[in-house]
């Protein structure tokens, strides 16, 4: 073991010179700007107060929870990211099952089913708030209409589920696509074997299909989850956290603070924030994922 | 325990027909082993009778039934694939209970048939195993043993033991032949390999682009082949093909003009052929042997020494390649010349359209 170690150690030596550039670079892209969001978490520090700057210690933490708002923010993004997570799972499951079937023109749908994601989000957004959800000139509405439902304002009664519905739509496509992989490389023969077993449609989904998706499923979770903790441009040009704050996610509760609020210090600390939440979700989704990876 | 029988089945993909009418009918308790080369439709057919494909024309009856409506797992049929296809996220008995938990029986039934099939195929360490962790024969006893725990009227295996190893392949092959005995069912059985084919067989079901080409046990079409597709398909070093001229013949047998000139006597009832005519003489290895005053001369090329008996590849004048089944002797070596002498008594004539000229009655005797 003390003979590893120091072979180990030669070798890090040795190869230090032609490692180092990549490692400060990764260093100074990482480190550094979470170095400079911890440090100015325990300052003083707003724009619209240039002369004064300085050490709060933890004061910016205590009005950050003693704000409601904050605990708002945090429920926002867990409601967010768990809606979307659900839907596009079981929609982008359905699709998957029904674009690997084979039918004419399978190409052309395909292309179709997956083209929402190369949409991008601010476009994606104004398209749905402009064009489809919007209550007087809106698809959406008018095909309610035809039907004497009730016209629904989408942002002011429901803005969080309209918020849902647009990443949803987003996010569909991925799950889709990994989906549609991993049903790919299902052994055909495994479904005929079942059919001999006498396995009806939903026997083999529950028994043979749903099981061989547990891995690429929890890709997609973790994936998404990354993404959708970070969503910004949907709620800026749609909603912007209101009304009041409806939508006003942990992200987004950062930039109030940050841009709108001029507040360094509060908005570093909604940072910081951030970072513990995502890492705990990163910590509990790794342990998952690698468990359905070695199983 | 049940009979299968084909009437004119066919298998069409769009304009190509794979399967061209295929009449065969497979007795209760028999070992039927669809064998041919790859692409001459024996799986198709196999799958057919599975139920996996649609029949395109023609019947297929189940003891006695019209089946070709009935869907696969009404068929009452088990399959063993050539991939396995065992179900990866089940363990062993899960796998091998699978049918009978679809069935709606009870637990306590599914393991107890379940214990039954492990103890025949000693797989019962390995029942809380999953798949992954099996090697390629466990695997494939698992496979044979989700089509036991079905108990059903018939077998069906594709290729079972195509991915194994040589060795594995061999003591596969006597298991399943014993499973036959033990377990008194019909099983159909697809394989491209002519030696699984001859060691398992009841009856071996020979087939060449679509049809079939001759059904027979499988020293009947060792001995006796139809065409000479058969002839060469079956045995192993293959069947020695000749050019020859019929000189004359009478009531018992055929004079034969050799590519060397020298001319043989093959014993043959009544053949059908004209003097003068060309024909192809079939020779089996072991037909033929090393004498210096031999009918034919050659140069030896390889020799394969297996011990016991040696495989000895003589290249003749006229460019013919000959394999001799000989004693394994060390004189014989390569680029020496030697005499080969033949001994026509089980040898095959085959006209121009690839067709047998002499039946040998006597083949079985």
């Amino acid at each position: 073991m003390a003979g590893g170690t120091k072979v180990g150690g030669r070798r890090e030596g040795r190869g230090w010179p032609l490692l180092s550039p990549a490692v400060i670079v990764l260093g100074i892209w990482s480190v550094v700007p979470l170095a400079m969001t911890l440090w100015y978490s325990t300052r003083y520090y707003n724009l619209l107060d240039p002369g004064r700057h300085f050490f709060v210690g933890l004061r910016n933490y205590d009005l950050l929870f003693s704000d409601p708002g904050s605990l708002t923010a945090i429920a926002n993004s867990i409601i967010l990211v768990a809606s979307v997570l659900v839907i596009s799972l079981i929609v982008g499951t359905a699709l998957a099952l029904l674009l690997n079937a084979e039918f004419p023109g399978r190409g052309a749908a395909r292309l179709f089913a997956i083209s929402p994601f190369f949409v991008m989000p601010p476009v994606a957004a104004l398209i749905w708030k402009n064009l489809l959800l919007n209550p007087l000139n809106g698809l959406l509405g008018w095909m309610m209409g035809l039907f004497g439902l009730p016209v629904i304002p989408w942002f002011s009664t429901a803005p969080m589920v309209a918020l849902i519905i647009i990443v949803s739509w987003e996010w569909i496509p991925f799950a889709t696509l990994i989906l549609l992989t991993a049903l790919q490389s299902l052994d055909s023969s495994q479904i005929e074997a079942a059919r001999m077993d006498g396995a009806g449609p939903l026997a083999r989904l529950r028994y043979i299909i749903l099981p061989h998706l547990g891995r690429p499923v929890a890709i997609v979770v973790m994936m998404e989850t990354i993404f959708l903790l970070s969503i910004f441009a949907e709620i800026l040009t749609t909603t912007s956290g209101g009304p009041g704050d409806a939508t006003t996610t942990l992200t987004f509760l950062v930039y109030i603070r940050a841009l709108l609020d001029f507040n360094v210090g509060g908005a570093s600390a909604a940072g910081v924030l951030a970072i513990v939440l995502a890492n705990i979700v990163g910590l509990f989704l790794m342990r998952s994922v690698a468990r359905s990876l070695n199983r | 325990m049940a009979t299968l029988e084909l009437r004119g089945v066919r298998k069409t993909y769009g304009t190509g027909e794979v399967v061209k009418g295929v009449d065969l009918s497979i007795k209760d308790r028999e070992f039927v082993v669809f064998v041919g080369p790859s692409g001459c439709g024996k799986s198709t057919l196999l799958r057919m009778i599975a139920g996996l494909e649609e029949i395109s024309a023609g019947e297929l009856l189940i003891d006695g039934v019209r089946a070709n409506e009935i869907p696969p797992d009404e068929r009452e049929l088990a399959m063993v694939f050539q991939s396995y296809a065992l179900y990866p996220h089940m363990t062993v008995a899960g796998n091998m209970g699978f049918a009978l938990k679809m069935a709606g029986k009870p637990k306590a039934e599914i393991a107890a048939k379940v214990a039954q099939a492990a103890r025949i195929l000693q797989l019962e360490a390995l029942l809380d195993r999953r798949p992954k962790m099996l090697s390629g024969g466990q695997r494939q006893r698992v496979a044979i043993g989700r089509a036991i725990v079905r108990n059903p009227k018939c077998f069906l295996f594709d290729e079972p033991l195509s991915n194994l190893d040589a060795a594995l392949r061999v003591q596969m092959r006597t298991e399943i032949a014993k499973l036959h005995q033990e377990l008194e069912a019909t099983m159909v059985y697809v394989t491209h390999d002519q030696v699984e084919a001859m060691t398992m067989a009841d009856r071996i079901v020979v087939l060449n682009g679509g049809r079939v080409e001759q059904v027979g046990a499988p020293l009947e079409l060792y001995r006796n082949p139809a065409s000479k597709f058969v002839a060469g398909f079956i045995g192993s070093p293959r069947m020695n093909m000749l050019e020859v001229a019929v000189a004359g013949h009478d009531g018992a047998a055929v004079r034969l003009t050799l590519p060397g000139g020298e001319s043989l006597a093959v014993p043959a009832r009544d053949a059908l052929v004209k003097t003068g005519a060309r024909v192809t003489l079939g020779l089996r290895p072991e037909s033929l042997n090393l004498a210096d005053d031999g009918a034919l001369r050659g140069k030896v090329e390889v020799v394969e020494h297996l011990g016991a008996e040696m495989l000895v590849h003589v290249r003749t004048p006229q460019d013919d390649l000959l394999i001799i089944k000989a004693p394994d002797e060390a004189r014989i070596h390569p680029n020496q010349t030697v005499g080969i002498g033949i001994n026509p008594a089980r040898s095959c004539l085959f006209g121009e359209d690839g067709l047998a000229l002499i039946l040998r009655v006597d083949a079985l005797a």
